[in-house]
């Protein structure tokens, strides 16, 4: 079993590499580009035979304690 | 020294400086993995037990990590390592500032990539409020929230800050501006 986590800077946190993207993207001509908020992607593998609950409560666990940082971040948790 | 594996800090020590660099690559987020050491848990005891903390750029960020200190440092604002002599605004009296007197404003380098300071408005205002705003920027240079440059914690023990008062201790570098931080704490500790 795998797990995906997205961490992602909470709305209204400033995201200067957003920002730098999204003005590289006006440069290169993709005009329909507004705003751009860059978020990381964490794959985890999971030994065998975890219920899914289970796993995903324990990957929020960790999201909590490692993972993200929740004073300016947000998580989601994907089991794949 | 005390190494970030070691599990213990010894029992008289008075004031523990955590200083700054680079810790595990600055993986995740500046700060996170040393979070994380063996040593973590007892530094969050000898601030627990009223030690003194003085925390200083990647270790301010160690420190919000840790919860010894609210908030966290994000981006710079404009994106880049910003390295230069900063003039700070000291804002408020605290045992890390005694030894300067009526002295209001000081010069430190700042050498950071990551020392945008954020909390929610809530935290900031409580920050206010208590007095814990230690050092404000006095050209932001980071986008820092409210210029804040360095905060205290509750007790007024931990003193976290981007700034490096140890390289303004009157060498070839800096100025002298740093000394008086070190002769205050060491004074009260």
């Amino acid at each position: 079993m795998r797990a995906r986590v997205h961490v992602s800077l909470k709305p209204g946190v400033l995201d200067p590499q957003g920002k730098a993207v999204s003005d590289a993207l006006g440069r290169l001509g993709f005009s329909e580009v507004g705003e751009v908020r860059v978020g990381k992607t964490i794959e985890l593998e999971l030994e065998d035979g975890l219920a899914a609950d289970a796993a995903e409560a324990r990957v929020k666990e960790m999201c909590e304690k490692l993972l993200a940082n929740t004073v300016i971040e947000r998580y989601a948790v994907e089991l794949v | 020294m005390v190494w970030h594996k070691d599990a213990e800090i010894p029992e008289d020590t008075d004031l523990v400086l955590l200083p700054g660099g680079f810790s595990y690559g600055d993986y995740l987020r500046s700060g996170a993995m040393a979070a994380a050491s063996p040593i973590g848990s007892a530094l969050r005891a000898h601030a627990d037990r009223g030690g003194y903390v003085l925390a200083i750029c990647n270790g301010f960020q160690v420190a919000t990590e840790l919860g010894l200190l609210p908030g966290a440092l994000l981006r710079n604002a404009g994106l880049n390592f910003v390295c230069r002599p900063q003039v700070l605004a000291i804002s408020t009296n605290s045992a890390f500032t005694s030894a300067y007197g009526t002295q209001q404003e000081v010069s430190f380098p700042i050498a950071h990539h990551d020392g945008n300071y954020f909390a929610d408005d809530e935290t900031l205002d409580r920050l206010e409020g208590e007095g814990r705003i230690a050092f404000r920027y006095c050209d932001n240079p980071n986008g820092s929230a409210r210029d804040i440059a360095g905060i205290l914690s509750e007790n007024g023990r931990v003193l976290g800050m981007m700034p490096h008062p140890e390289r303004a201790i009157g060498g070839h570098e800096g100025g002298v501006d740093g000394a008086k931080l070190f002769e205050s704490v060491l004074a009260a500790a």
